[in-house]
């Protein structure tokens, strides 16, 4: 398809600016302008409006259809969350008047979903505050780990090492990374969870903490998880919880609850936010108790009145990781979310993840090697190993299932598995898409024995086939300045 | 329940092919780790929540006439935006790791990173980050990289949020960070000067400034690239539809908030971090970047490129741990900046600025009003003096309908009395009138 | 294969002594773990490198790894061409793919480094 600037026909317009009722202003100097006007394309709303319509057939989306895309939880995004945070009483709320005098008399009804989400979020995750300005689930990370440094600070401390898993997600040693801290890696074991004996020969005093997704990228959840956090605290180390799988024990588990410190919720994939292409999301992150004090600023506050406001007299925040109070309109979404399930709904989420996903486990098991077989949570990994024997990689798989009409899997993560493919059914699909998706995977797996170069010349059903990616990166145009 | 497809019969049904009961499912988790139920109410439907929600949105002020700014402004909105990213196929996808099935956004993050470069006059330009602040910090982070060297010389006339932002992220990380206080509120030149040094990795400004005054950069750029160091410009976007452009003044970064490029206030967010740079640098951006290929039989297309400089292969050597970022948000600028347009984008930023400069005007008629700073060139937002406290007059022009703008002294010590006010071309010379003459009457 | 005058790093770099410098390059099993490679990053001539720390940077379209010295010293000579060639990787990795020539500070390292059988003994382990 065309390039938007491809289309500029010189002389077009689109949106029409309103007329000016006041007279031309003296404030710019002359010599300060651009010179040249920036080249935007010059077309007509409907020019625009086509365009992008014609852009969104090149996509896939959830609304499309099944997207099991392993550890990124695309479950369904209900629509009243859009019409609801497209309400001008929202939307149209400018975040300094939180700041204003009478402690923002007026933005309560803004000031209420913050700090209702912020208590239901306490009792989901078993932790005693949160913040939500994080914007990102790799945001919150470093929220998290800013507020472990500030805590270590405090205590005076000298720590310099992040304990992390080998099934971990990248953002893990990256957050940490960019916080200052040395990474430290420790392996799985045989049963795909963190080897216990290696964590313990790595813990010492340098050790600020470790953080651990429960249950992991493998789908599993770890036995040993109350001795880890003992361990972990032993050296007075925090323990952090990644939230991204929470959607595997909402309403049956909690963090706080298996001794985790601080843990960070993914609100666009547990609590159903749409993921935008690549965002925006919203990464809250709670602590307990004596991590507090340390939280950004401000904090929302219910005053003895019933109203509420915001504290920003707390000497030992970390301060601002965001200019307000997240992305609001995230975090209505999910507020409404929250609401609607309630307490029943919230567990039933759960359920029917892991049910689900060990559904399509027992039903592939016999065509897919399994490195870890046995229960799993909201997600669970094949290696395409016997498939890779025939010459049929994990990538082939993915591409097949495209042409059979699915989002494939992740590939290739965890790490630890080779040619993995990382399977997340969620709970909002039916046993009759999920019974499609099997009956494709089963079909692929029986044409790699028989036509495996079909697969490799998967998809042809697309817009476009496979991507030269190396040229792509060695003769870089990434962006259209002509 | 909602959202939740299969019926009690189907579960059955799976259960029994499993052998196990629900129960069952969750037998992994140690007993005393299960918890026996959520503290929360019961669900509602989406009738009663919606109720629930109207009320609440009921009791904010969204109807004041708006005259605050501060990085946030209150911008007309086309409704054909809307109309375009409700569309499931772009709301309801993720990353495009998979490019055959997701050719329409990562086209679109083509056209914006273009859209992006030719706004800035810049070379190249990532997918996006999370909001103005955290690109101002990538941005410092970059300049480091690409130094080697700690000393960041920040202008106080940036943004204090995004300042206070930049503190926070690098408390623990070996950054010498120096804050050189404004001069009548525009850039200290002179001290400037004096503090870059070959120890020097860049020297961060912004365009306009907090306090609504533009300058050219152009001569710092000159001095800032005689040390080897950066030049980092936080820019406000819609005011380059008029103002020279951080490329011709010869930036290295480009950082700013695009939230004015047709997104909603929103209490906050979410908004749209965009940063731009120079080719020798684009390894040191952080955060995705789509690129232009062809497909095994020779069609155009677009795929996520450069990777391997992300956490998700990088890990702990990543040149950054931002992984989801604000790629709807990108695409509502993109679509903005072409329904805009050249013609239309020189118009509305000429427009800000007119009225501006009317409201200046207007208010610095009125006898007890002063301009703070001597304000020659600015763009859509100045600072004015009032005889009693910023706060009780805003208070007292808050019951007359209008939020007047933002007491700066939550950021700038002895400003008690000064109030940060911004324009924009949604602001109309009655509703400017109405705001002198509620001043008037309250002074 | 004729290269049983070089010696190998575990980290899957070679080298090659020539009167007093170090050649040093990427192993045919380096390349091949690497697939497509698009970038490469070296350093300058006249800065130092230390035996196991990193010098270099190497990117693949899916993956990214450091390049570590086998040997101490100061960079003498750079194989400017090669970013631009990374073709040359795939047709000649121990030949005109070369990286950088050390010259070393301390000869005695380079007996520290594994002879050809050794190497082909450390990958088959991988």
């Amino acid at each position: 398809m065309k390039l938007i600037y491809e289309k500029s026909i010189p002389g077009r317009r689109g949106m029409r600016p309103a007329q000016s009722d006041v007279p031309a202003g003296n404030n710019i100097n002359p010599e300060w302008r651009r010179e040249k006007e920036a080249k935007l394309p010059e077309l007509g709303e409907v020019d625009v409006v086509r365009h992008f319509t014609g852009l969104s057939k090149g996509n896939f989306g959830v609304d499309t259809y099944f997207y099991p895309l392993g550890s990124c939880t695309m479950k369904y995004n209900p629509k009243s969350s859009e019409r609801i945070a497209g309400f001008s009483g929202f939307a149209d709320l400018h975040p300094l008047l939180g700041d204003m005098p009478k402690g923002g008399a007026l933005s309560q009804g803004a000031l209420q979903v913050l700090y209702e989400i912020d208590l239901m979020m306490r009792e989901i995750t078993g932790m005693a505050a949160f913040t939500t300005q994080p914007l990102a689930g790799a945001h919150g990370e470093l929220t998290g780990i800013l507020t472990m440094a500030a805590y270590h600070r405090e205590k005076k401390n000298q720590k310099s090492k992040l304990i992390i898993p080998d099934s971990s997600h990248g953002t893990n040693p990256a957050s940490g990374a960019v916080a200052g801290y040395e990474l430290v890696l420790v392996p799985s074991d045989e049963n795909g969870v963190i080897d216990l004996g290696a964590l313990k020969k790595t813990v010492d005093d340098q050790v600020a903490g470790l953080m651990l997704t429960c249950p992991n990228t493998l789908g599993l959840f770890n036995p040993h998880i109350k001795e880890i956090c003992d361990l972990i605290h032993g050296v007075d180390g925090l323990m952090y919880y990644d939230g991204a799988n929470m959607n595997a024990i909402v309403g049956k588990a909690r963090p706080g609850d298996m001794g985790f410190d601080i843990v960070h919720l993914n609100l666009h994939k547990t609590f159903a936010t749409p993921h935008g292409g690549g965002g925006p999301g919203a990464g809250p992150v709670g602590v307990i108790e004596k991590l507090e004090q340390f939280l950004p600023v401000p904090i929302v506050v219910r005053n003895n009145d019933g109203s509420y406001g915001l504290d920003y007299h707390r000497p030992k925040s970390i301060g601002k990781i965001a200019p307000f109070y997240g992305n609001f309109g995230v975090i209505l979404k999910s507020y409404v979310y929250i609401l609607m399930l309630g307490k029943e709904g919230l567990e039933r989420v759960s359920e029917n993840a892991v049910l689900n996903t060990n559904y399509i486990k027992e039903k592939l098991k016999d065509y897919y090697d399994l490195p870890v077989p046995g229960l799993c949570k909201h997600e669970c990994v094949f290696s395409a190993s016997r498939q890779m024997k025939l010459g049929v990689h994990a990538i082939d798989i993915a591409k097949g299932l495209i042409d059979r009409g699915f989002h494939p899997p992740t590939v290739y993560f965890p790490l630890t598995v080779r040619e993995a493919l990382m399977i997340e059914p969620t709970e909002t699909e039916s046993k009759e898409t999920i019974d499609a998706f099997i009956e494709a995977m089963i079909d692929i797996a029986k044409t790699a024995q028989t036509d495996p170069d079909s697969l490799h010349a998967s998809p042809t059903t697309t817009i476009v086939g496979r991507m030269d990616e190396t040229t792509a990166a060695r003769n870089l145009n990434i962006a259209c300045l002509d | 329940m909602p959202f939740i497809t299969n019926t009690e019969q189907q579960q059955k049904e799976m259960l029994q092919d499993l052998g196990l009961t629900m129960e069952q499912l969750f037998e992994d988790i140690p007993k005393d780790l299960r918890c026996a139920g959520l503290d929360l109410p019961s669900g509602l439907s989406e009738q009663e929540v919606q109720q629930q929600l109207e009320h609440l949105a009921g009791l904010n002020a969204d109807d004041l006439i708006c005259f605050m700014g501060g990085g946030v402004y209150d911008h007309f909105i086309p409704a054909a935006i809307n109309a375009i990213t409700s569309r499931g196929e772009f709301y309801t996808a993720y990353t495009p790791y998979q490019p055959e099935l997701s050719q329409g956004t990562l086209q679109a993050i083509y056209e914006y990173q273009s859209a992006i470069c030719r706004l800035t006059e810049m070379e190249v330009a990532n997918a996006s980050v999370y909001d103005g602040g955290t690109a101002l910090y990538e941005a410092i982070m970059m300049a480091r990289r690409a130094t080697r060297r700690e000393k960041i010389i920040l202008d106080d006339g940036v943004n204090p949020i995004y300042r206070q932002i930049v503190r926070t992220h690098v408390r623990s990380l070996p950054v010498e960070l120096v804050e050189v206080a404004h001069a009548d509120g525009q850039i200290n030149r002179k001290e400037i000067w004096a503090q870059i040094d070959d120890k020097t990795a860049a020297v961060v400004v912004q365009n306009p400034n907090f306090f609504g005054f533009i300058d050219d950069f152009t001569d710092i750029a000159e001095t800032v690239h005689a040390q080897k160091a950066l030049l980092i410009v936080s820019v406000h976007p819609l005011s380059l539809g008029i103002l020279k452009t951080p490329g011709a003044m010869g930036a290295d970064i480009v950082t700013g908030e695009g939230q004015s490029l047709g997104l909603p206030m929103s209490f906050g967010g979410p908004f749209l971090g965009f940063i731009a740079t120079r080719m020798p640098h684009v390894r040191k951006l952080p955060g995705r970047i789509a690129g232009q290929t062809l497909d095994h039989q020779g069609r155009r297309g677009f795929v996520l490129t450069l990777q391997a400089r992300e956490q998700h292969i990088r890990r702990e050597k990543a040149t950054s741990n931002i992984c989801t970022n604000e790629a709807l948000c990108a695409l509502t600028a993109l679509i903005y900046l072409s329904l805009a347009g050249k013609q239309g984008l020189k118009e509305i930023a000429q427009l800000c600025a007119n009225k501006a400069c009317y409201a200046y005007q207007r208010l610095t008629q009125i006898p007890q009003v002063k301009p703070h700073f001597d304000y020659q060139w600015f763009f859509n937002e100045f600072v004015i003096d009032l005889p009693l406290s910023a706060k009780e007059a805003s208070e007292k022009l808050i019951e007359k309908g209008i939020a007047a703008g933002f007491p700066l002294s939550r950021y700038y010590k002895d400003m008690d009395k000064s109030l940060l006010i911004a324009v924009t071309e949604k602001r109309t010379k009655q509703q400017i009138d109405r705001l002198a003459q509620a001043l008037e009457a309250i002074l | 294969m004729a290269n049983e005058d070089l010696k190998y790093t575990e980290s899957h770099e070679w080298a090659r002594q020539e009167g007093d410098v170090v050649t040093v390059g990427l192993s045919d099993y380096a390349v091949e773990q690497l697939g497509d490679i698009v970038f490469l990053e070296l350093p300058s001539v006249g800065d130092q490198v230390t035996k196991g720390a990193p010098f270099g940077a190497i990117e693949s379209v899916k993956a990214a790894a450091d390049i570590y010295a086998p040997v101490s010293g100061e960079v003498a000579e750079v194989n400017e061409a090669l970013p631009d060639e990374p073709e040359l990787f795939k047709t000649d990795c121990f030949g005109q793919a070369w990286l950088i020539k050390i010259k070393p500070s301390d000869p005695a390292q380079w007996d520290s480094l594994m002879d050809t059988a050794a190497y082909a003994e450390h990958v088959r382990g991988q």
